[in-house]
C-alpha cells in the first residue's frame, strides 16, 4: 500500500489537474456561445447560395455544357478527401469521430480501386492520418494563428481545391467534418461538393423565370467556386462551434471524474492515517502489558 | 401604392444590413451600373467592384462591394457579397491596403482578360473613393 506522503502528494496532483480542467470548461463555454452565435449568423450567407444556384441549376437546359463543377468531369477516378479538424486537443472524441468517419471512407475508395489524395486542415487531423494514410496526404492547411474562423481562411481552402480541380487532379471531392448540434452531440458530416449535389430535384421546381445577366452559365461558373469556398466556410464555422461543445463536455466529464478521484484518494488516505494510528497503540500497550 | 421594398445584404460571416423601405438600390451589375424599382423582373446577377447605392425613405446609404451575387425576387432584394464596407465610416488606409494588393494583382502576367478588367474596375472605384 502505498505511503501516506504519496496519497498526500497524489491526491494534491488530482486536485489541481482538476483545477485545469474545471478552467478549461469555462473557457471552452464562453467560446462555444461565441462560436455558435457566428455559425448562426453565417447560415444566411450560405442558404440563399444555395437557393441560387438551386433556381440556376434548374434553368440550366443541356446538362453536357453545364460547367464542370456542377456536373463532374464524366469519371469517377480520383476522389479529394478534406479532412477538416481541430488544431488544438483534449477536446474528447471530437477529432477522433471526423477521423474514424473519413478512414470509413478511405478504405471503401481504395477498396474500389480508386486513387485517392488527402487534404487536412487543422494538425491535429494530420497526426491522425500521418501515420496509415500519410502517402495520400498531398496538403496540410493549418490556421493556429487565425483567432477566429474567418471566411479568407476558408477561401484560401476552396481556392487550392479549385486549383486542383482545373488541373484535373481529382474528380470528386468531399469535404469531413462535424456538424453542431448541440453540446453533446456533434454529427461527424460527409459531404460532397465536386461535383455539386443538387438535392431534393424536382421538388423545389418553381417555375421561376429570371432575367439573367450575362448568360446563365456564365453566372454559373462564377458562382460555384464561390460555393466552394462557402460551402467550406460553413463547415468550419460548425467544426469550431463543436470542437467548443465537445471540449466543454470533455471537459466537464473530466472534472468529475477528478472530483471523484480525489474523494477515493481522500477516504484512503484517512483509513490509512487511522490504520497507523491503531498500529502505534497497539504497540504502546502491548509494550506496557509485556512489562 | 407604396413605393417601397425590402433588401438584404449578406457577407459571409453575418448579416450585414436589412431594410424594407428602400425605394431604389442601384448595383454595379457585371455589365453596367442598374437600377432597381419595385416591381423589377426577377433577376440574377453578378457585380463587379463597385458602389452599392441604396435609396430609401429614411435615408440614402452607399456601399463599396469587391464581388458579390444578386437576387432580385417578389420584391425581395438580396446581395450577397464577400466583402462590404460602409462608405460612411471607410477608413483610408484599409482602402490604399486593398488598392495596393490589385495593383500588384494586376502586375502578375498570369491573368486572364476578365480579372484584369475586373481588376481594372476595382482599381478605378478605389481611386475615386480614396
Amino acid at each position: 500500500m502505498a505511503s501516506l506522503d504519496d496519497l498526500k502528494k497524489r491526491i494534491s496532483s488530482v486536485k489541481s489537474t482538476q483545477k485545469i480542467t474545471k478552467a478549461m470548461k469555462m473557457v471552452a463555454a464562453a467560446k462555444l456561445r461565441r462560436a455558435q452565435e457566428s455559425a448562426e449568423k453565417g447560415r444566411p450567407y450560405s442558404d440563399k447560395m444555395n437557393n441560387i444556384i438551386l433556381n440556376l441549376s434548374n434553368g440550366i437546359s443541356d446538362f453536357d455544357n453545364a460547367p464542370k463543377l456542377l456536373s463532374g468531369t464524366g469519371v469517377d477516378k480520383t476522389h479529394l478527401c478534406v479532412v477538416m479538424t481541430s488544431d488544438r486537443g483534449l477536446c474528447g472524441g471530437f477529432n477522433t469521430n471526423i477521423i474514424k468517419k473519413a478512414k470509413l471512407y478511405f478504405q471503401k475508395i481504395l477498396d474500389e480501386g480508386k486513387t485517392l489524395k488527402i487534404i487536412t486542415v487543422g494538425t491535429k487531423g494530420y497526426d491522425q492520418l500521418k501515420r496509415v494514410y500519410g502517402d495520400y496526404i498531398i496538403e496540410k492547411i493549418s490556421f493556429k494563428e487565425s483567432k477566429n474562423v474567418n471566411y479568407f481562411d476558408a477561401d484560401k481552402v476552396g481556392k487550392i481545391v479549385i486549383e486542383k480541380f482545373d488541373k484535373k487532379e481529382f474528380d470528386v471531392c468531399a469535404i469531413f467534418y462535424n456538424q453542431f448540434k448541440n453540446v453533446i452531440t456533434q454529427i461527424p458530416q460527409e459531404q460532397q461538393i465536386i461535383p455539386l449535389k443538387t438535392s431534393e430535384n424536382g421538388q423545389n421546381s418553381s417555375e421561376d423565370n429570371y432575367e439573367f445577366e450575362p448568360e446563365e452559365d456564365e453566372i454559373l461558373s462564377n458562382l460555384l467556386p464561390k460555393n466552394i469556398s462557402t460551402q467550406i466556410f460553413k463547415a468550419m464555422l460548425e467544426n469550431s462551434a463543436s470542437e467548443q461543445g465537445s471540449r466543454m463536455s470533455a471537459m466537464d466529464n473530466a472534472t468529475r471524474n477528478a472530483g471523484e478521484m480525489v474523494d477515493k484518494l481522500t477516504i484512503e488516505y484517512n483509513r490509512s492515517r487511522q490504520a497507523a494510528i491503531t498500529k502505534e497503540l497497539i504497540e504502546i500497550i502491548s509494550g506496557a502489558e509485556s512489562l | 401604392m407604396s413605393e417601397e421594398y425590402s433588401v438584404e445584404i449578406v457577407n459571409p460571416e453575418k448579416s450585414f444590413l436589412s431594410k424594407n423601405d428602400v425605394t431604389e438600390v442601384v448595383v454595379p451589375a457585371f455589365e453596367g451600373e442598374i437600377g432597381i424599382l419595385k416591381d423589377h423582373i426577377s433577376i440574377i446577377s453578378f457585380l463587379k467592384p463597385g458602389i452599392i447605392k441604396i435609396f430609401s425613405k429614411s435615408g440614402d446609404e452607399s456601399f463599396y462591394v469587391n464581388d458579390g451575387i444578386i437576387e432580385f425576387k417578389d420584391n425581395n432584394l438580396s446581395i450577397l457579397t464577400s466583402l462590404i464596407l460602409n462608405l460612411k465610416d471607410i477608413d483610408k488606409e484599409k482602402i490604399s491596403k486593398i488598392q495596393k494588393s490589385a495593383e500588384e494583382e494586376l502586375n502578375k502576367s498570369d491573368i486572364n482578360d476578365q480579372e484584369k478588367y475586373l481588376l481594372d474596375q476595382k482599381l478605378e472605384v478605389l481611386k475615386s473613393i480614396n
